[in-house]
């Protein structure tokens, strides 16, 4: 059986095990055994992508299924884009499934999410296996309507209901978008098979149509603003490992539509293509972050960096587009190669955060940062991998968030080489951006690990915190592993991209195996590098030769008592910093262009006891710009077709006969 | 090789020597210009070694956070310091890690700190931690694009090759290395905790920073932490020294005579730059918090001003 004809059967047992799971959903026995299911089969898809990826360089030979359109066979069938990207996310899918056999346990209507989740691992498997354009669509659909359902799984709250709202009406649009870029590509012919339209010349118009529709249908679905709208309000509505899910694997389902589109189908890029998509992905890494920093609500916390991260991998993928059509294909091997691992590395930390948030809501019930506080005591082992999230997703070494950014700021400094100038004016802002975000992005994770697990508890609910299940702590501490070990050997996973690079661009960067002490050079020594396993050694060696000196030399009385805090020590937990305060010098600064913030204080007269009051008001622009007038518009529509629901039949006879002679005025008027 | 590694253990040790003695003289001749006859040059060792010695009171419900961060901001600074070359370039664990390493080494060290800050729950550690990490949205920016400039320049992100091209005949006056020169400095002064951001010298102030969030800490905690925070100062100030003075730098593979005077011509620039620093914060008054950003926002747009011009009037290599 070949690695194809594996990854298909796994797609459709996938199928299978969703209609099994809904008669035993119900039983938390049927759930975990669904889950553990899921598990082995993405395991098995895991290990089937990555033979695919590191195997001999030719794509493997597609299955042909008897499905689908008459006059079109549906071809799924593995390359080295497609297996990159399957492993990457059945990894993550894996250990999500790991998590969900003990967090499944806890839902309290089993039988709305579990069978949807195999569907939806389908979904995007069936995306990724998709070797011509009917299929991709079906698979994304698929994806979109099963995520869709789980979104709505909690369906008794109004805010989860509006989410979902917002994710249909998006998902359709973003569908809709890609069915057309597709018939584009197609044409007249009407090959849909990705090996026609990639052997089809397209003309430049059709080729700067596709990027444009690309950059919706596949950008709304990852999150590029302002196309993000729905993402901070759904991934959060699901259940904690579905979240994961759809943060941290089906946006990256997205990111591959974008690059099967872009880099595979759509022909030789202009220079011009990469300005809006650095553009774009630029605004998004900021505002992202912003976003996140005014949130308090852990999850939607965590997706709002979603949207971070998804400027920070198309800010890779635009220096690509750049470096490729500027004659630069080392460069662009390395800017690709940076873009596709933060994809990778960005599927595990945000994965690990999302889990770890449903462990805080599982034990707390409270997704809301401002009454959790000091749960690092009663949850230790969540608290750690946590942790471990939050320094790899502020991008810091050793961790493998930084690791990605490192290439990608390598890309940038290459950026002077290209010829056009417009480009290289960019591109520095860009980078200013990213730095900015990446310094950003600590500081929301210090305040979301500091608020939540450090401190005093401020609710009742946080004080009575208890750990997760064993499968949860496991699985956390796993992704964890995984952050730590992608951030120490780059090399392996660098490497393991090349193939990747060879097929888009023509062109891999060098092995980096063959380097001494597991270092990683993109372009050559003198120029830069970074040792990832020497940097951690050296930390780990300089800590734990200091601890010793100190701990020989140092006394060792210790002494526990009340704190300090310079002479005022309150016994209220309320005196602690919060989410809010911590944020405000950020909302000073960046929040009045941003989010038009504005602070109202209230004082009362002298001699009234009256507390004083300070309120904040913040403005969602883009939401107020952008989208309300939409909705206005369509509203506004509606109750006027309303009325033609409550017409005589008089009226309803007149309006039929006006249609009548208007259309043969229409086929008169052709003929 | 063995001459790299020399150098290489050499200098570890040495910047953890010679930093307190840094700090040391950089508070002596503050003192001096205020007309003080200021604390010895040797105190902070003193007082290091007192702290060590002293009990340590940890907060109830401090968590092992609190405990385990001092250890992992001093090495990650330590880690940071050893790899900015000092007295020779051409380090034998120079290449483990460029300058954005070094950039974000001190991050993930002031990302431990602040965390720290926020373990025991007070609302002095919280402000402290909030404002640092505000301060430190600008600062790290700015750093960086101080760095493309300079990369940019020598073709390499590696301190040993920035600092040989500087050497070099390639470079003149350059309006490009101004202002990442600049930009440098107003970081190195917010990353210090210096006046007119922050001053290192105050406690029981609304104002204070760094001091609020080490607030709980005592004994060899806070003693590592001090012993950090030396060495944060050393490394800006040899980084400083190292791309815009690199006179008198031994260079890769050079014998122990270079290095001898490396030693002596890096002691020279460090006095200088400790003089400048003292005099700047004599002659300046500290800023209202809501100021620095602004501080703060100028030497991010230096850098990036810097880094556009090369990016737009050249290509080079």
């Amino acid at each position: 059986m070949s690695l194809s004809e594996l990854a298909a059967g796994c797609v459709g047992s996938l199928l299978l095990l969703s209609a099994v799971a809904i008669p035993i959903a119900r039983s938390r026995a049927g759930s975990r055994l669904v889950y553990g299911a899921c598990l082995l089969v993405s395991a098995t898809l895991a290990t089937s992508a990555l033979a695919a990826l590191l195997g001999p360089g030719a794509p493997l030979p597609a299955v042909r299924l008897a499905l689908g359109l008459p006059f079109e066979p549906t071809l799924l069938g593995f390359d080295a884009l497609s297996a990159a990207f399957a492993a990457i996310i059945n990894v993550a899918t894996m250990v999500v499934s790991a998590y969900a056999i003990g967090y499944g346990a806890h839902a309290r209507e089993p039988q709305r999410v579990v069978p949807f989740y195999p569907a939806f691992i389908a979904g995007m498997n069936l995306v990724l296996l998709a070797r011509d354009a009917f299929s991709f669509l079906v698979g994304w659909e698929f994806m979109s309507l099963a995520s869709w359902a789980l979104v709505v799984s909690d369906h008794t709250s109004a805010e989860n209901r509006r989410a979902a709202l917002v994710y249909i009406v998006m998902a359709t649009g973003g569908a809709l978008t890609l069915l057309f870029a597709f018939g584009v590509l197609a044409g007249g012919a009407g090959g849909y098979a990705f090996e026609a339209i990639r052997r089809a010349t397209h003309s430049p118009a059709v080729g700067a149509l596709v990027l444009f529709l690309a950059l919706v249908g596949a950008g709304s679905k990852a999150g590029l603003v302002p196309l993000h709208a729905w993402l901070p309000l759904a991934h959060p509505a699901a259940p904690s490992h579905v979240s994961a899910l759809m943060s941290g694997v089906m946006t990256k389902v997205a990111v591959y539509g974008f690059v099967r589109l872009v880099f595979d189908l759509a022909g030789a890029p202009a220079w011009w293509w990469s300005i809006p998509v650095l553009l774009v992905a630029a605004v998004t890494t900021l505002l992202g972050v912003l976003y996140a920093l005014m949130e308090h609500d852990l999850k939607r916390l965590l997706a709002y960096h979603t949207v971070e991260n998804i400027g920070i991998i198309f800010i890779g993928l635009g220096l690509a587009i750049a470096f490729e059509a500027g004659g630069l294909a080392l460069a662009a091997a390395l800017a690709l190669t940076a873009s596709i691992f933060h994809v990778f590395n960005h599927s595990l930390f945000k994965s690990l955060l999302f889990l770890g948030s449903g462990a805080v809501l599982h034990a707390t019930g409270e997704r809301n940062m401002e009454h959790l506080g000091g749960l690092i005591r009663r949850m230790p082992v969540t608290a750690l991998a946590f942790l471990a999230g939050c320094i790899a997703i502020s991008a810091l070494p050793p961790f493998n968030g930084f690791a990605s950014e490192w290439l990608t700021f390598q890309a940038i400094l290459l950026s002077p080489q290209l010829p056009q100038w417009v480009p290289r004016l960019i591109v520095p802002a860009v980078g200013a951006t990213l730095a900015c975000s990446a310094a950003l992005a600590a500081t929301c994770f210090v305040k979301a690990f500091g608020i939540t697990f450090l401190g005093r508890p401020r609710s009742g609910a946080a004080s009575a915190a208890h750990e997760t299940d064993r499968w949860s702590r496991g699985s956390m501490l796993l992704l964890a592993l995984l952050c730590l070990g992608a951030g120490v050997v780059p090399g392996f996973v660098m490497d393991a991209l090349a193939p990747v690079t060879q097929l888009l661009l023509g062109t891999r960067l060098a092995a980096q195996s063959s380097q001494p002490w597991l270092r990683v050079v993109p372009i050559d020594t003198a120029r830069s590098a970074y040792d990832g396993a020497l940097v951690l050694g050296m930390i780990v060696v300089a800590g734990l030769a200091t601890a010793l000196i100190v701990r020989r030399f140092a006394s060792h009385a210790l002494r526990r008592s009340a704190p300090w805090d310079c002479g005022f020590p309150d016994a209220s937990p309320t005196t602690q910093y919060t989410a809010e305060s911590f944020a405000q010098p950020i909302r000073r600064v960046f929040g009045s262009a941003a989010f038009r913030a504005r602070e109202h204080l209230t004082l009362p007269p002298p001699g009234d006891t009256a507390p004083a009051r300070l309120e904040v008001e913040l403005h969602d622009t883009l939401w107020e710009t952008l989208y309300l007038p939409v909705i206005r518009a369509v509203m506004t529509l509606a109750e006027r077709v309303n009325q033609l629901q409550f017409l005589t039949i008089r009226r309803y006879l007149t309006l039929v006969f006006a249609a009548l002679v208007l259309l043969l005025v229409i086929v008169g008027g052709f003929r | 090789m063995r001459l790299s590694w020399l150098t290489q253990l050499a200098q570890v040790l040495l910047v953890l020597a010679a930093a307190p003695a840094l700090t040391g003289l950089t508070r002596k001749i503050r003192a001096r210009l205020l007309r003080r006859r200021g604390p010895p040059l040797l105190q902070p060792y003193r007082d290091l070694l007192k702290l060590i010695r002293k009990e340590v009171v940890v907060a109830e419900n401090s968590s092992w956070l609190f405990r385990v961060a001092p250890y992992l901001i001093f090495a990650s600074t330590w880690v940071a310091a050893a790899l900015t070359p000092t007295f020779a370039t051409g380090l034998a664990l120079g290449a483990a890690a460029d300058l954005i390493v070094i950039v974000a080494l001190l991050g993930s060290a002031r990302f431990m700190l602040a965390l720290a800050g926020l373990d025991v729950g007070t609302s002095f550690g919280g402000i402290g931690s909030s404002r640092e990490m505000m301060f430190a949205t600008l600062a790290e920016p700015a750093m960086l694009m101080a760095v493309f400039t300079l990369s940019l320049f020598a073709g390499s992100t590696e301190l040993s090759s920035i600092s040989a091209f500087m050497l070099g005949p390639q470079v003149g006056l350059n309006l490009s290395l101004a202002l990442a020169l600049v930009a440098l400095v107003i970081v190195a002064i917010a990353e210090n905790a210096r006046i007119p951001v922050d001053n290192p010298a105050t406690h029981l102030e609304l104002t204070m920073v760094h001091e609020a969030m080490i607030l709980e800490y005592s004994g060899r905690h806070l003693a590592v932490i001090e012993a950090a925070a030396s060495l944060k100062l050393l490394l800006y100030l040899s980084l400083i020294a190292c791309v815009f003075i690199p006179w008198g730098t031994a260079s890769a593979g050079a014998g122990v005579l270079a290095c001898l005077i490396g030693l002596l011509a890096w002691a020279v620039k460090l006095l200088l730059l400790a003089l400048l620093l003292s005099l700047f914060e004599t002659a300046i008054a500290k800023m209202r918090v809501f100021r620095v950003p602004d501080f703060l926002g100028m030497a991010l747009m230096l850098g990036l001003l810097g880094t556009i011009l090369l990016f737009v009037a050249r290509a080079p290599r």
